[in-house]
């Protein structure tokens, strides 16, 4: 298995400055913007988004957590539970502008999913999605609204992103299929 | 690792498990604790702990276990445990079928194993079971094709009530760590599946466990201790055993007193429920002697002026609806779990 560096740590902080920026300009301002990330790499994305926000608008938007395993619809497929890690909501979401975010955006089932977990918490006005990575394939009808890179991918092969928070270091890298493909996206 | 590993094994476990080590499920049946290590009971515990986040929520319900079969059979009366099965079911999306033995074709002498395959045929999944007979659920296990649930067996096990007892006190032990705290279980330990199943869970979690009561409602279960404090038979550590209820609950973390039952007075075992009041209820004078903090537990449903007192039940210290609101929870999890796990005879794993 080799790994093929696709983004650099640099390229990933300037990535992350650009989206803070789109979704300001998209929302017109931070008013009601309330950012989610999903578990679990999404979480430390949101988290820099928010503080690149509060950066150049002086006011940081409220970030929460979201877990969907319990809105997988793949529980009958997969050889063994997958372990919750946690929902983390500590704002209203009625009325609010949520943006998603989550490092890899693949099938989209995902993203399927985090949408029905939030609307089991209130009714957002809207519902938009940030991902560092688009490697494609989708499965669903679900686009991002901002994009850190898109990489053309085929299904063999595998997005590994790394983040300094859990991984000790910023990087994406692409891997041929390896044995374990539980944290495919 | 399997909890006849013993003691040490256990301990040593526990100690290197981080917080957030993902430990992996693979037992298709709940039968009772015993079988749990404790990195799986605190895969329970941590699992329970995010289904009591959906009940926090407004809409109490996820999709986890959507279309999922699950059948209630219960071969004895239950309020708490069989609604709190099929509510924590329902929560998950799970198409929930009930069974009460006593309008069914059991009272026209319907063997249990035909009555499980029958089930199976009519598509359950996950069989939640309960029956007066100890060890019904493991030939249940035998026949049946998908997982089994203990409910509670005879004098056996009752794995649920154990797991959200230990779920409860783990909320209200600073640190939710019961090593070293002190619990103790008063009644009728002789003829009590929660007291057995919560034997085998508390003495995993370090907690130093005292079962107080008559002596004839104790019987056997000194032997028990000795055998697993001579390390004579696989166990998780040591207990005591005492019919002096004073020591019992002097310095205690946690008092739970376990239901009499009426019916034990003819067997003699009993001479009165007012003697056993007098002697061994948990009332205010006793309960003062506890840790300051300490909290009173009940399995429920409590005799009040029997086992516990009345003013006691309603105090602070009692969690007893909190028992109840947390059962949801752990069952959940457990249903969850069990979903998740398969070899490949669970009908619907190949969807």
């Amino acid at each position: 298995m080799t790994d093929r560096q696709i983004m650099t740590g640099d390229e990933i902080r300037r990535a992350i400055i650009r989206i803070s920026h789109e979704i300001v300009e998209k929302q017109a301002g931070t008013e009601g913007l309330a950012l989610v990330g999903i578990q679990r790499r999404g979480v430390p994305l949101a988290q820099r988004i928010a503080a690149a926000i509060e950066e150049h608008e002086g006011v940081r938007p409220p970030v929460g957590a979201l877990d969907i395993t319990f809105y997988r619809d793949d529980l009958s497929l997969v050889a063994q539970q997958p372990i919750v890690k946690g929902t983390d909501l500590p704002f209203d979401l009625n009325g609010a502008t949520v943006v998603l975010i989550d490092d890899v955006l693949y099938t989209g089932r995902t993203i399927r999913c985090a949408m029905d977990a939030l609307i089991d918490f209130g009714r957002p006005r809207a519902i938009r999605l940030a991902v560092l990575i688009d490697r494609g394939h989708r499965e669903l009808p679900i686009r991002a609204d901002h994009v850190g890179k898109n990489v053309p991918t085929s299904r063999e092969e595998i997005v590994h992103v790394h983040v300094a928070e859990m991984d000790g270091t910023d990087e994406v890298a692409i891997a041929r299929q390896a044995g374990d493909d539980t944290d495919r996206r | 690792m399997s909890a006849q590993a013993g003691a040490g094994a256990a301990q040593a476990a526990r100690k290197d498990a981080a917080p957030t080590q993902d430990v992996a499920w693979h037992h298709r049946h709940v039968l009772d604790v015993d079988v749990l290590t404790w990195p799986e009971i605190e895969l329970i515990m941590r699992t329970a702990e995010e289904m009591g986040g959906i009940l926090a929520r407004p809409i109490r319900k996820v999709p986890a276990l959507n279309g999922r079969r699950v059948t209630t059979l219960f071969y004895e009366a239950s309020t708490r445990t069989r609604v709190s099965f099929e509510t924590a079911a329902r929560n998950l999306s799970a198409d929930v079928v009930s069974i009460a033995t006593a309008t069914s074709s059991v009272t026209k002498g319907e063997s249990l194993v035909d009555t499980i395959r029958t089930l199976e045929a009519l598509g359950a999944e996950i069989l939640i079971m309960r029956h007066s007979v100890s060890g019904a659920p493991y030939l249940a296990a035998q026949v049946f094709s998908g997982h089994v649930l203990n409910g509670g067996d005879g004098w056996h096990a009752h794995p649920t009530q154990a797991l959200l007892d230990l779920y409860t006190m783990r909320q209200h032990v600073p640190g939710g760590d019961l090593r070293g705290r002190k619990v103790v279980i008063v009644g009728d330990v002789l003829h009590s599946r929660v007291a057995r199943s919560n034997i085998w869970s508390l003495t995993a979690a370090g907690a130093d466990l005292w079962l107080c009561g008559p002596a004839t409602l104790l019987r056997g279960l000194d032997r028990w201790a000795a055998a697993w404090e001579g390390g004579k038979v696989p166990g998780h550590g040591r207990f005591h055993v005492t019919s002096d209820v004073a020591a019992a609950i002097r310095d205690a973390d946690v008092v739970m007193a376990l239901r009499i039952q009426r019916e034990r007075m003819q067997s003699g075992l009993l001479p009165s429920l007012r003697e056993y009041a007098a002697r061994f209820g948990i009332n205010a004078e006793r309960v003062s002697r506890a840790r300051p903090e300490a909290i009173v537990m009940h399995p429920g449903p409590m005799n009040e002026g029997v086992e516990i007192a009345p003013d006691v039940a309603a105090s602070g210290r009692s969690v007893v609806t909190e028992q109840v609101s947390n059962g949801v929870a752990i069952r959940m999890a457990l249903l969850y779990l069990l979903a998740g796990s398969h070899d490949g005879t669970v009908p619907g794993a190949a969807r």
